[in-house]
């Protein structure tokens, strides 16, 4: 699949495997949680990077304590109309502190990018390279926010009264 | 009322062109009517039974004269002359063309107006009570929180694929006139031992296929940390609402299920982690937003005019009308006046394009041309002097808009019915239209005193049947329209949901059904007690006994 970073097409390192697929020695894997919690041993000690794959029905707070051993972190959209994600997402990137690389997958259309960079993904399994061209325009369409999320942009309050308005604490509390 | 800033005015502009350009895709065929979708309900675009319909939401039901106009203009050329007042406070426009939403959408925004959420799965157009700012019993103006609320909400970028519809209500008086506990988030002000003004906070409410009524998460809610909380209530929602089942998705299900105290605890659990952590509205903006809801500097007027009077002694359908239409101000001399949209045989909440016009020009010159939509589908003019009220009942008069029946029998609210909606099971208009010939008699009206009857076409409940001391909902008795009655509904503080009193009956029969219920409630009642006042005493067996008597 196309995978969208940082507004472009990008190349992707990262294997998804089936549950019940063998890992290849010089592959870097996505697993499923279930796979993630049955084999967490063999895992970690292949001493090579590791993403987890979330369903948008499994709360990331089932591995808030280890966060850092996934380089990346895959979250799905079953359906565009499934908005779990966007919650995890932000507990992932705010409450524990996940620096690595945020994915979405599943139904990632272009109306929903300018929502996903907001709630902290930074990557975008998309499936047609062409909505790599329109993500410059789908993340410009609206330039103006009313509300504090985890992208560090500033809301439109905040830019009515100046920096003082903003704060001391800085919402992500991941950086 | 809130004017737009820059800000606001270029998000207005960026979304419309957003929209406009989904409008382009669908018309080139780049997007499928599938994919247009959820699209087109984020921005208020239904397909109807024979059209698309456009619904424009008017936040917390407040307009100005020039809004009222537009509406007028967007009636005229793009609708087919009226548009229709929503129990939601907004507009729905049945008859625009696809081709020219954008257009309208432009229109809209020059008068500071947007269909942004009046559909979809997330946070709605928040509602407020419309007596809001002048209201004699009120702490504080609602409409400084729900503005409050309709910036946060506005393409939340988590909320904004909730589970099902998201509905809030604040209400700044005890007397709630915005109904709460029917709400997926109900907001009630109230101020503590110290005198501090905050929320108490009703979550779970709703009408529907469920109807039920919400519970008090917290008694207290510090007016600052109101955005950091709704944040915790839409979260532990957006993840744990039920998704597999569209009619077991709001809220109130969830609450249900997970049972009031967890529920809490989870809220509060979340909430612990986010508040004071830069999520909520700094007092800056707080008092900027607030700045433009100052009552306004009313010039002193004569409290008891003599003119006043007088009119109503020598016009007695004026002093008619006044009974019905008019409500206490806060401030000496001025009265609140609520215009009826619900003419003898019309449809409930239709205005047309020119009764707009006249009601903009009213509010200009007998007030101080700001405008309301009532949830019960009316239009109320909130600062009239009492010296101009006579004046101001001619002008209704010559549009039309003078029926004197607000709070009575016939100022009934209905929804759409089978003559709009493809979810209908039978039809709610006519049955509004027939039951208001039946008691078309303005004095028997007014000798029957407060009474709301309330039609919905079908389960979902959108004619909110459950609230009103009298409902009436359609159901389909073997592809027949039957409808079913229910009495002693309230959606104020004392919030109840209607009983039902027995078998149905057919499109013939219920308006006399409807009748009987209120020749019993005549029968029965004691020292000028209301219909509400005399269900309570009574319940429902009596009505029972008289209505099916006969069978
Ligand atoms: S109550 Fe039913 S018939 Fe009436 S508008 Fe709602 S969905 Fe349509």
């Amino acid at each position: 699949m196309p995978l969208i970073k940082d507004g472009r097409l990008a190349e992707d390192r990262w294997t998804p495997v089936a549950d019940d697929e063998a890992i290849g020695a010089d592959i870097d894997p996505i697993v499923s949680l279930e796979r993630w919690q049955a084999e967490h041993e063999t895992l970690s000690g292949r001493n090579r990077p590791i993403g987890l794959r979330l369903r948008s029905d499994q709360s990331p707070a089932a591995v808030a304590e280890e966060v850092e051993r996934f380089d990346v972190i895959a979250l799905e959209f079953p359906k565009f109309t499934d908005g779990r994600s966007y919650s995890h997402a932000r507990l992932l990137r705010e409450r524990y502190g996940f620096r690595g690389e945020l994915r979405a997958v599943g139904k990632v259309l272009r109306d929903q990018f300018t929502f996903l960079l907001r709630c902290g993904f930074d990557s975008l399994e998309v499936a047609d390279e062409r909505l790599a061209e329109a993500f410059e325009e789908a993340t410009s369409e609206i330039s103006h926010v009313y509300q504090r999320a985890t992208d560090p942009g500033a809301p439109i309050w905040a830019r009515r009264h100046g920096p003082a308005a903003l704060g001391s604490e800085a919402a992500c509390t991941g950086s | 009322m809130y004017r737009y800033d820059e800000f606001d005015a270029d998000f207005v502009a960026q979304r419309v062109a957003q929209f406009s350009g989904q409008v382009a895709r669908r018309l080139s065929g780049e997007l499928s009517e599938d994919e247009f979708k959820p699209l087109r309900l984020m921005n208020g675009l239904y397909l109807q039974l024979h059209a698309y319909m456009l619904r424009v939401a008017i936040p917390y039901g407040t307009l100005s004269a020039t809004q009222m106009r537009r509406l007028a203009v967007i009636a005229r050329e793009h609708d087919r002359g009226y548009g229709h007042f929503t129990t939601r406070q907004n507009i729905q426009f049945n008859w625009p063309k696809l081709a020219e939403v954008p257009a309208i959408l432009d229109k809209l925004a020059e008068v500071e107006m947007h269909a942004i959420q009046t559909s979809g799965n997330c946070i709605r157009n928040v509602t407020a009570d419309q007596f809001a700012g002048v209201a004699e019993d009120e702490i504080e103006d609602p409409r400084i929180t729900a503005e409050i609320i309709r910036q946060w909400s506005s393409l939340h970028p988590e909320f904004t694929f909730l589970p099902r519809k998201f509905k809030i209500a604040v209400t700044g008086a005890p007397n709630d006139r915005a109904a709460v506990r029917f709400h997926d988030i109900g907001l009630q002000m109230l101020r503590d031992e110290n005198g501090e003004v905050g929320f108490e906070v009703w979550v779970g409410g709703g009408q529907g296929r469920t109807p039920v009524i919400a519970e008090r998460i917290r008694g207290f809610l510090p007016k600052r940390y109101l955005l950091s909380y709704l944040d915790a209530i839409l979260r532990v929602y957006n993840m744990l609402g039920r998704r597999d089942n569209l009619y077991k998705a709001r809220i109130k299900i969830l609450v249900q299920q997970t049972g009031v105290e967890e529920f809490t605890r989870l809220v509060e659990e979340e909430w612990q982690q986010i508040k004071d952590r830069g999520f909520d509205l700094p007092e800056a903006e707080r008092r900027r937003i607030e700045a433009y809801f100052a009552p306004p500097a009313y010039p002193a007027a004569e409290t008891h005019p003599a003119a006043l009077r007088a009119a109503e002694d020598s016009d007695p359908g004026f002093a008619q009308w006044l009974q019905a239409s008019l409500a206490e101000h806060r401030e000496p001399g001025y009265g609140i006046v609520t215009i009826s949209l619900k003419p003898i045989g019309g449809a409930p909440g239709d205005a047309t394009a020119e009764q707009m016009e006249a009601v903009a020009d009213l509010a200009e010159r007998y007030g101080l041309g700001e405008i309301r939509v009532s949830h019960e589908q009316n239009l109320v003019l909130p600062d009239v002097r009492l010296s101009d009220l006579h004046a101001l009942y001619q002008g209704l008069l010559d549009a039309g808009l003078a029926t004197a029946n607000v709070g009575l029998v016939s100022d009934i609210i209905a929804c759409p019915g089978l003559d709009y909606c493809n979810l209908a099971n039978a039809r709610s208009i006519p049955v509004a239209q027939r039951l208001g010939e039946r008691f078309a008699d303005l004095d028997r009206q007014h000798e029957i005193g407060p009474l709301k009857v309330k039609i919905s076409g079908c389960i979902n409940a959108c004619g909110h049947h459950h609230v009103g001391d009298i409902g009436i909902l359609g159901v389909d008795r073997k592809g027949e329209e039957f409808y079913q009655i229910t009495l002693g509904g309230r959606p104020d503080e004392q919030a109840a949901i209607g009983k039902i009193i027995g078998p149905s009956f057919s499109y013939d029969e219920v308006t006399d059904a409807v009748d009987n219920i209120v020749e019993t409630y005549l029968g029965l009642r004691q020292d000028g007690e209301t219909f509400a006042e005399a269900y309570r005493r009574v319940g429902l067996d009596p009505f029972k006994e008289k209505l099916y008597a006969a069978h």
